[in-house]
């Protein structure tokens, strides 16, 4: 097992000690990173003793270390996964080459670009929910969100280590930048306007670590395919520890969706007022939440046909999702991709070059993978014997990117004019009014054991706990 | 449809801009880059992130040409983008990559001549400009902003301003990017080029020290700190308050295969001598004499009209006709119709409307000067070449006036007037007498004496003002010769050692923009680094690799 030198103010497994250079920029960055968390991190919540998971080896044995932790004493580190002897570079023009242990010149500014944007997710969504504690639905689900916030707080750690590292005195700019934009701040807002939306609710939470955590997911999927080695194994760490944030927003939906039927049954009623008068979510409403955080997440794989992927995958810096399980060359010199655009009101298949369609290929792999959760849901409902199910909408409702930005597309996938589809704009997307009954039901409970009225308790706890343990002890 | 088959009308109008927005709110005018991706000039690209083609360029020319006419009450114009995110990403590179060289160089000449004429208008007549850089400004859109006044960029942590063409394209600016940042803004040349190697450009409090910007605005307060410093900028202006606009209404143009006629200029296509004659006809009508009925006949007023039609005469001659090498330029009509035209131009060049169209007229003759055609003027009976028609003479590379010597009352004459002694600057800032005689005075002298009268070719050919005298028994094969002579050299030579003698003494920052431009980037956009099968541009988004060839030249 490959572990984490823990007698350091900045744990690691890169051999921190030993490199004066790197050593000098993170200790000056620490202390920033730290005020940026006591003034952007989870609101008035330095004093919790939180029980968390921290890593204390890079190893499956060694990654889930459980205790309670003050969240500004997180051991937040620089741990890669172990490097691969005689790693090679999987595709583009630099397949089967060594892949490069320093940043190859030529690529300097597509790969700090890379990963800059990643980085600066990691902090915005912090900044994104960093009021959500004061509203929890039980002290499960808000160990849950301090979980994330870390996790994502080490996330930005990892990302800064490689600037720092690799990057010299950009580098050290850009990692002072990542702790200067805020997320929603007019003046400085983070890159991805995703990141700008506010998450102003649980709902809403859940649903963003379901759909646009998933983005992450994918995108540290294809940079883990990176011929830039310590990118590569960076991400590849960093996957672990999204997975489990994904699952807090499957089994959040589920446990949602759970109390609602729960209700409807014992009320016998589908009517979405008497559901909400009861104090639940109705399922039209996380519909259309789901609607919402799925159309604006596929946006975030950026434009159907694109010269920076083109680019990013010959040059090998961005690979596809599972490259090595991809029966091809590796080169997709030749091959094309069907992406769909509106013309003459209807959504018709174009041909693009494989490579200049990477973007699309990613969000069809992820499209395909969000579907997964959808059926588990379904399930819930299902076994309750409620008839409603939810849905995916189609790729072309609401994009704001690409070729179908500007068109107007039903959720069915029925291409509508502008004033038709404004006209239904209500009926798909969260109005004003549903985001305040939403926000409305939302108050904090903080008794073991005890979950709001819209929510189920969970199946299993944390680590093998009860449901009603003490995730968090706020003396 | 290619380039050689398609023809391209520059006239436009505000009512079918596909690109641009024009808002006015006096002194200010809002021009703000919106371009329909869709609505490239020819097929094959998509116009993304608001990158240009000729189209869009078309449309910008016509709205500074609005503005001039049409709004005498703006000031400032502030330009800036309509796109979220996005101020402009410059020339689009898909268009680039699959167009001829010659496009590629008529693109370059028109882009650059209506940046220039910005500046112009800003420096002559008061017509200031800033760009308001609420995105990503990139190449050709950073150009664009340096041609401004002043350059405003929002400071949002992402917006940067950057000229990526030499790291992402393996090209050079091509509208007077490098040397715009040396010689106007002066940026030190070793910051100059980090900047012009670091595709993702320079942003912020860089920016401004670098000297990239003049200001950066935190987005906040961006619109505000704008519109104070457009109104500022407007105080430095004279163009009047209450001015009553001039509508450009439509330019009337027939055309066939080999004619086209305007009302003034008429031009006659030889194909298989591969010549082009272009007339310029004077007033015949009584023309207006006070101010007020020169301001009321608008854009009938004869200078005006002149000055559109040769614009869009050259402008398509230049574009739609490129085999066509030599053009021989003629006058018709009464020398003292066209002093009388000078005379109005003088008495009131302290009008807007007179000030905005000797500029207009300005703007044109200093296209012939850039323009890569063979011209000879052919000063022939009934011809009128007379003050500032007689510069149409100075700008051609030849002048031939025809001898009578038989019959001395029939001769043409030529006439200088003070049109010729400064009115008409060319792009070195200099008279084109000036240039000509390489600012020597007694030679300007020895001219001016003979201001305002009839000069016959041998005492024009004394003085220098007209390259050759022939006489009427001369005449024919002397001219047939010298054509035929001169369509039969190489194209190419031609247009470098005709720039090479135009530009001949003085050198400013737009001979230096036009000179690098031909020889610089013309050289790399024809080397098989930049447009070979694997050359730069041609690979450029596809996620190929460009396969350089090593060796410094």
């Amino acid at each position: 097992m490959e572990s984490i030198d823990y007698s350091e103010t900045i744990p690691n497994n890169v051999n921190l000690s030993e490199d004066r250079a790197l050593r000098r920029a993170l200790e000056h960055w620490q202390p920033n990173y730290l005020d940026w968390w006591k003034d952007m991190g989870p609101d008035g919540s330095a004093e919790f003793d939180v029980y968390l998971r921290t890593a204390t080896g890079v190893d499956p044995k060694g990654w889930a270390h459980y205790d309670y932790v003050k969240m500004p004493d997180y051991r937040w580190g620089i741990f890669l996964s172990p490097a691969e002897a005689g790693r090679k570079i999987q595709f583009g023009d630099h397949k089967g080459e060594d892949a490069w242990q320093t940043v190859p010149g030529e690529h300097r500014a597509n790969l700090r670009r890379i990963i800059v944007t990643q980085g600066d997710t990691e902090p915005a969504s912090v900044e994104q929910q960093r009021h959500l504690g004061h509203t929890a639905p039980s002290l499960y689900d808000l160990r849950n969100i301090f979980q994330i916030n870390v996790e994502e707080g080490r996330h930005l750690w990892a990302m800064v280590y490689l600037l720092h590292k690799y990057f010299g005195r950009d580098g050290r700019e850009e990692g002072e930048a990542l702790l200067e934009r805020r997320s929603g701040e007019q003046d400085n807002p983070r890159i991805l306007q995703a990141f700008n939306e506010r998450t102003p609710d649980w709902l809403a939470f859940f649903m963003f670590t379901y759909f646009t955590d998933r983005d992450g997911k994918f995108q540290l999927c294809a940079l883990a395919e990176s011929g830039f080695d310590p990118l590569s194994r960076t991400t590849r760490f960093m996957l672990t520890e999204e997975a489990h944030h994904m699952f807090i927003g499957e089994s959040g939906i589920s446990r949602i969706v759970q109390r609602t039927c729960q209700v409807m049954n014992e009320m016998k009623t589908d009517d979405p007022k008497t559901i909400r008068e009861a104090g639940v979510i109705d399922l039209p409403t996380i519909q259309k939440y789901l609607n919402f955080h799925y159309s604006v997440t596929i946006d975030l794989f950026g434009a159907d046909e694109s010269s920076n992927a083109a680019t990013f995958y010959s040059s090998g810096l961005k690979g596809r999702f599972e490259e090595s399980r991809q029966h091809d060359d590796h080169v997709l010199r030749d091959d094309s991709y069907e992406v769909p655009e509106v013309r003459d009101g209807k959504i018709v298949p174009r041909q693009v070059p494989m490579l200049n369609a990477l973007n699309e290929v990613l969000r069809d792999n992820y499209i395909a993978d969000s579907n997964k959760g959808l059926k588990r849901w379904n399930r819930v409902m299902e076994k309750a014997g409620i008839p409603f199910r939810l849905t995916i909408p189609h790729k072309a409702f609401n994009r704001k990117i690409g070729s179908l930005a500007g068109s107007h597309v039903a959720p069915d996938g029925t291409v509508l004019t502008r004033a038709r589809w404004d006209a239904r704009r209500d009926a798909w997307l969260p109005t004003d009014s549903d985001r305040a009954f939403v926000a409305n039901l939302m108050g904090r409970v903080v008794e073991p054991g005890r979950f709001a009225n819209w929510i189920a308790p969970p199946r299993f706890g944390v680590n093998g706990q009860s449901a009603d343990f003490r995730y968090v002890r706020f003396d | 449809m290619d380039s050689e088959s398609y023809q391209v009308d520059y006239r436009v109008e505000p009512a079918s801009y596909k690109h641009w927005n024009l808002t006015v709110d006096a002194p200010l005018a809002f021009l703000s880059v919106n371009i329909d991706e869709q609505a490239g000039l020819r097929p094959g690209y998509k116009l993304k992130l608001n990158s240009y083609d000729l189209g869009v360029d078309i449309e910008l020319n016509d709205a500074l040409n609005r503005i001039r006419f049409e709004h005498p009450a703006v000031r400032t114009v502030v330009i800036t983008s309509a796109k979220d995110r996005v101020f402009c990403s410059g020339a689009n590179i898909f268009m680039l990559g699959s167009s001829s060289h010659a496009w590629k160089v008529n693109f370059c000449k028109f882009t650059n001549e209506t940046r220039n004429g910005m500046e112009d208008s800003s420096a002559r007549d008061g017509l200031k400009f800033i760009a308001a850089v609420n995105g990503v400004c990139a190449g050709g859109g950073y150009e664009l902003a340096l041609a401004c006044d002043e350059i405003i960029l929002v400071d949002d942590r992402s917006s940067a301003v950057s000229l990526p063409e030499v790291p992402l394209l393996g090209v050079l600016p091509g509208t007077g990017g490098l040397t715009r940042l040396t010689d106007k803004r002066q940026v030190r040349h070793d910051l100059a080029d980090i900047f012009c190697t670091t595709a993702e450009g320079v942003r912020g409090h860089k920016a401004k020290d670098w000297g990239l910007v003049d200001e950066i605005a935190k987005p906040a307060i961006f619109q505000d700190r704008v519109r104070e410093r457009a109104l500022e900028l407007a105080q430095l202006s004279d163009r009047p308050a209450a001015g009553k606009p001039v509508r450009l209404t439509p330019l009337a143009r027939k055309s066939t295969r080999d004619h086209i006629s305007y009302q003034h200029v008429s031009i006659d296509i030889d194909r298989v001598a591969r010549t082009a004659t272009l007339t310029v006809s004077a007033p015949h009508d009584e023309q207006p004499n006070s101010i007020d009925e020169i301001h009321a006949s608008g854009a009938d007023w004869y200078p005006l009209q002149l000055a559109r039609e040769l614009d869009d005469a050259i402008l398509s001659m230049r574009t739609n006709e490129l085999d066509i090498g030599v053009w021989l330029l003629r006058t018709r009509g009464q020398c003292r119709a066209v002093l009388e035209m000078d005379q109005h131009l003088h008495a009131n060049c302290e009008h807007w409307f007179v000030r905005e169209t000797i500029g207009y007229l300005r703007r044109t003759l200093q296209r012939l000067d850039v323009t890569s055609r063979s011209m000879f003027a052919m000063i022939d009976e009934g011809s009128c070449f007379a003050g500032s028609f007689f510069e149409l003479a100075l700008a051609c590379d030849r002048s031939y006036q025809l001898a009578l010597p038989d019959d001395e009352s029939f001769a043409p004459k030529i006439f200088l007037s003070e049109s010729n002694f400064g009115m008409f600057p060319t792009l070195t800032g200099e008279s084109r007498l000036e240039r000509r005689f390489y600012g020597d005075q007694a030679s300007l002298n020895a001219a001016r004496q003979h201001l305002n009268q009839p000069l016959d070719a041998d005492t024009a050919f004394e003085l220098g003002l007209v390259t050759l005298n022939p006489d009427d028994l001369d005449w024919q094969d002397e001219i047939r010769i010298a054509v035929e002579e001169r369509v039969s050299m190489s194209p190419d030579a031609l247009t470098g050692m005709e720039s090479n003698l135009r530009f001949n003494g003085r050198e400013t920052m737009l001979t230096r923009i036009f000179g690098r431009l031909t020889a610089w980037q013309n050289w790399i956009f024809q080397r098989p680094n930049a447009t070979g099968q694997s050359g730069s541009l041609k690979v450029y988004g596809t996620g190929e690799k460009p396969d350089f060839d090593w060796d410094r030249i």
